[in-house]
């Protein structure tokens, strides 16, 4: 106790004499909700295993937000030297508007530029009192779902698609009956946060809803890290392969001048170190293999569509289509007074 | 008037003040009402601060981005109090000591950005100097940047703490009156002089007041700095968005304890007004009686 | 805390000469200050709203999600200025009035909401609320109410955001009334409560009043203490200084910049209806 109140001291004089450090290069890394612990470990790992070629070391800056809350602060000026977002369009967008980043970011890394993946599932309360196996549980009277605002959250997107992709299995490609069921679970939504944390956040800590609809790995993380026990994970039997893109941004980092440590970084995620890391933190590897394999055999091999098949067609024709104003999303919501 | 005496009746007594029963409701009333909505919220702050342990609460404090809020919120009531003190100084001087015609106007738009909601007094920033804005192009290509960078976020707080200092000064030296100063200056003092040794002492309990109050304003706003931060955890939070972004962690208990800091920073203050007016009551009151 | 107000003459010229010195500097100095900081900034907001267009405009402020945020941003603010009107006169009585220990201190703690950062309100507001909270399993035990996440706790927090409003703006009036009035009109034969009523409040209905419309005007905007219990459900419970953000974050500039001038212009317009209450005040009972 003495040791960490000298600590405190000691932090508090220092910060105050604090000042630059010419000998290191920064970098900003404007990234999706969730991403926090992944990029705590990973940033660490890269830090210390890193030198620039002129001998500097490296200090990363994060911030973190819904995804698409964070593409419009990166349009709007925030100088991110690289972006990790919760879905392509929220790249595409920085791309169209600034011009920061080239067209093709997509393909310059691979998997499509997305080192992981996940999924989206089900998250509920010890026992699971309301019987919740699957995404029709979701709509019944009764139910309070918690699920993040598709305007500004990637998670929130991806969980929508998720639900849309299962009410068009079910009903069959009946838009009518597809816009009602996901309509229902918007009714029966009882708070939507700006980004996937805060749901999770509304979910257990504030103790609000019967069934958090999420990332699989905020559910992971959720299980491992908050009270031990006190929630399940439920794998609908049906979901999507969301695909979290990273890119550097070309134009802040080329000003900074850390175009090379920006793709660098990115690079490292590919890496057998972080690989292990991104699985380690409960999102599916690109490269399982070099993942520790008990990390891997967690995630549950389930039925998913992806974003690019006939139903969606890509990000580019879902992203207007559902998301935009007046979209798909606006016309569900507006009856749900 | 004064050959009224003080009623002898028990009845005349019971007129001029509650019944002792009505007294203890009253006052029963009141008290719980305080406790429930003021002490209660008050108390959770430091019951959940401490509430995994003394470890964690240091833990809390010490952590690096904790370091670098702090840094960022004195930094920026650093700059923020300084400039609204000689604002407030300037513009009570001018409104107490002279007439003249828009006055009352004048006034009105001192207590402008007390009117507006915080969040208002963010965005007007951002469409100020946005990438979408006049300026915000202009100040880019000069390397200037002030949204979700340090000097956007001392704007927003000079503009929400603008008028804490001039209305604390405003009515005090009103109420004093001219009458010392032109004293002075007739005994032949120069401007300077009569107000630093005639004017400021007078006023000197509520400028530390008004000073305190801006201080406490300036490093615990929220709304208006959590639109034009960038969120940039180590670099553009200030203590209170550092504070939301521990809660959103799933860190209340150090969410809480950073929280506790400004819990006491806002006691501090308290307790300084507090023992002033019990200390100088006296004086004050002569102040205010010119 | 009270409106700013000028003090009595009127002057014929444009102003009054004086012997004191330093009126160019300070004029000069308090308007180029106040333009660079407050009016050039709120006139950027007027610009960018004009160039929306009416029609743009009036859209937007129509909308149905629109219109739901600023009732529940006025209804909450209203319900919360009534219920600190009530109270906080109760509370100013009885710090003036009654003398018991800790009067000092309790004194002290009414400044509490407006020293203490709304942030921190907020997260402590909606832990005490939410559905684990202490005052949240009591109301939903006891009277079978949920706060947190509710219409209900956007009032809560209001209430105490508002609290030091009415009882700052009254106190120093029920200090200053003159107890002879009162001496004077039990000893013609009123009840007490006659006496309140109809000697002791018409003084105080300023105050009063300016207390309310101060409580009002900051609940309208009020940001941080509200959005952590708030369950932020359009057309529920979403206040409209919080809509404005998430347009922000939409990247809807119209949309937002449309919210904050309503918003705005209502503000202006209970600063005015604040300082008309205080001229009133001064002019018939020659205090503020």
């Amino acid at each position: 106790m003495r040791g960490r109140l000298i600590a405190l001291a000691a932090s508090l004089a220092l910060g105050a004499c604090g000042g630059g450090n010419t000998s290191e290069v920064t970098l900003l890394n404007v990234s999706y909700d969730p991403t926090r612990e992944l990029y705590e470990d990973f940033n660490q790992a890269f830090a210390a295993g890193y030198k620039t070629p002129d001998g500097k070391t490296v200090k990363i800056n994060m911030s973190h937000g819904g995804s698409g809350k964070q593409s419009r602060a990166v349009i709007d000026g925030l100088e991110a030297d690289v972006v990790t977002m919760g879905l392509q369009n929220d790249i595409d967008v920085i791309a169209k508007e600034t011009g920061k980043v080239p067209a093709d970011w997509r393909s310059k890394l691979p998997a499509n530029s997305s080192p992981y993946t996940s999924t989206i599932v089900l998250m509920v309360r010890k026992g699971n009192p309301k019987g919740i196996k699957d995404w029709d549980d979701l709509v019944k009277p009764g139910v309070s779902v918690i699920t993040p605002n598709p305007k500004t959250s990637g998670g929130a997107r991806w969980n929508y698609l998720a639900a849309w992709a299962y009410a068009a299995k079910k009903f069959n490609g009946d838009e009518a009956q597809i816009k009602a069921f996901v309509g229902q679970i918007y009714k029966n939504t009882a708070k939507l946060d700006s980004g996937a944390r805060g749901s999770t956040t509304t979910f257990t800590q504030q103790g609000t809803g019967d069934v958090l609809i999420t990332w699989e790995n905020e559910a992971f993380y959720s299980l491992a890290e908050l009270e031990p026990g006190a929630y399940e994970l439920i794998y609908p039997s049906l979901s999507i392969k969301a695909e979290p893109p990273v890119a550097v941004v070309v134009g802040n980092a080329e000003k900074h001048g850390t175009l090379q440590v920006a793709e660098d970084y990115l690079k490292h995620l590919y890496s057998d170190e972080g690989q292990r890391i991104v699985a380690k933190h409960y999102y599916r590897p690109t490269n399982p293999a070099a993942a520790d394999p008990k990390d891997v055999e967690r995630f549950k091999q389930i039925e998913m569509v992806s974003i690019d098949d006939p139903l969606f067609g890509g990000w580019p024709q879902a992203q207007p289509k559902h998301f935009d104003a007046g979209g798909l999303f606006d016309q569900i919501y507006q009856p749900a007074r | 008037m004064s050959e009224v005496k003080a009623p002898s009746s028990r009845r005349q007594k019971q007129a001029i003040g509650e019944g002792p029963l009505t007294r203890a409701a009253l006052l029963g009333v009141a008290l719980v009402f305080l406790g429930l909505m003021l002490i209660a919220p008050l108390l959770v702050v430091f019951v959940e601060a401490f509430s995994r342990g003394f470890g964690v609460y240091i833990d809390a404090l010490a952590m690096p981005d904790t370091m670098s809020a702090l840094q960022l919120t004195l930094l920026v009531a650093a700059i923020a109090v300084p400039a609204n003190l000689v604002f407030g100084v300037a513009a009570a001087w001018l409104i107490a000591k002279f007439d003249f015609k828009g006055k009352s106007f004048l006034l009105t738009l001192i207590d402008l950005p007390f009117a507006v909601s915080p969040v208002v007094s963010g965005l007007v920033f951002v469409l100020l100097f946005g990438a979408n804005s006049a300026l915000g192009p202009v100040l880019d290509d000069m390397g200037i940047k002030i949204l979700f960078a340090v000097p956007g976020i001392v704007i927003a707080t000079i503009f929400i703490t603008f008028p804490f200092i001039a209305r604390e000064l405003i009515p005090l030296m009103q109420q004093q009156g001219s009458s010392e100063e032109e004293a002075a200056v007739s005994l032949g003092a120069g401007g300077w002089r009569t107000f630093f040794l005639v004017t400021l002492p007078n006023v000197k309990w509520g400028l530390l007041y008004g000073v305190l109050l801006c201080n406490a304003r300036a490093m615990g706003e929220f709304g208006a700095v959590s639109v034009v931060s960038g969120h940039i955890r180590g670099m553009t939070n200030t203590l209170p968005l550092h504070i939301e972004i521990l809660y959103n962690d799933n860190k209340a208990a150090a969410a809480f304890a950073v929280a506790s800091l400004l819990a006491m920073l806002a006691l501090i203050t308290l307790a300084v007004k507090t023992l002033l007016e019990a200390r100088f009551a006296g004086s004050l009151a002569a102040q205010r009686r010119h | 805390m009270t409106a700013l107000a000028p003090d009595g003459a009127r002057a014929t010229r444009w102003r009054r000469r004086s012997v004191l010195p330093g009126f160019g500097l300070s004029l000069g100095y308090t308007i180029a200050y106040l333009s660079l900081v407050v009016l050039i900034p709120l006139a950027g907001l007027g610009i960018r709203s004009a160039t929306l267009g009416w029609n743009e405009f009036w859209a937007i402020a129509f909308d149905p999600r629109v219109t739901s945020a600023l009732e529940l941003s006025f209804g909450a603010a209203l319900v919360a200025a009534i219920v600190n009107t009530v109270f906080g006169v109760l509370v100013a009585w009885v710090l003036v009035r009654y003398k018991f220990p800790g009067r000092r201190w309790l004194d002290a703690a009414v400044d509490l909401p407006f020293a203490l950062p709304t942030a921190v309100a907020g997260i402590a507001l909606a832990t005490l609320y939410a559905p684990n909270g202490p005052f949240g399993i009591a109301l939903e035990s006891l009277f079978g109410v949920k706060v947190g996440f509710t219409s209900f706790g956007v009032t809560m927090a209001l209430i105490f955001v508002g609290l030091p409003f009415v009882v700052r703006t009254v106190q120093p009036v029920l200090e200053e009334i003159d107890r002879e009035t009162e001496e004077v009109s039990a000893t013609l034969g009123a009840g007490r409560w006659r006496t309140v009523t109809r000697v002791i409040m018409p003084g105080m209905l300023p105050a009063i009043l300016t207390g309310f419309a101060l409580s009002f005007a900051r609940g309208v905007g009020e940001y941080g203490s509200v959005i952590f219990i708030a369950s932020n459900l359009p057309y529920v419970s979403e206040i409209a200084p919080l809509l404005i953000v998430i347009k922000l974050e939409e990247h809807n500039y119209a949309g937002a910049t449309a919210i904050a001038t309503i918003m705005l212009v209502i503000s202006f317009a209970m600063l005015f209806v604040i300082n008309l209450l205080q001229a009133w005040s001064r002019k018939w009972f020659g205090h503020e």
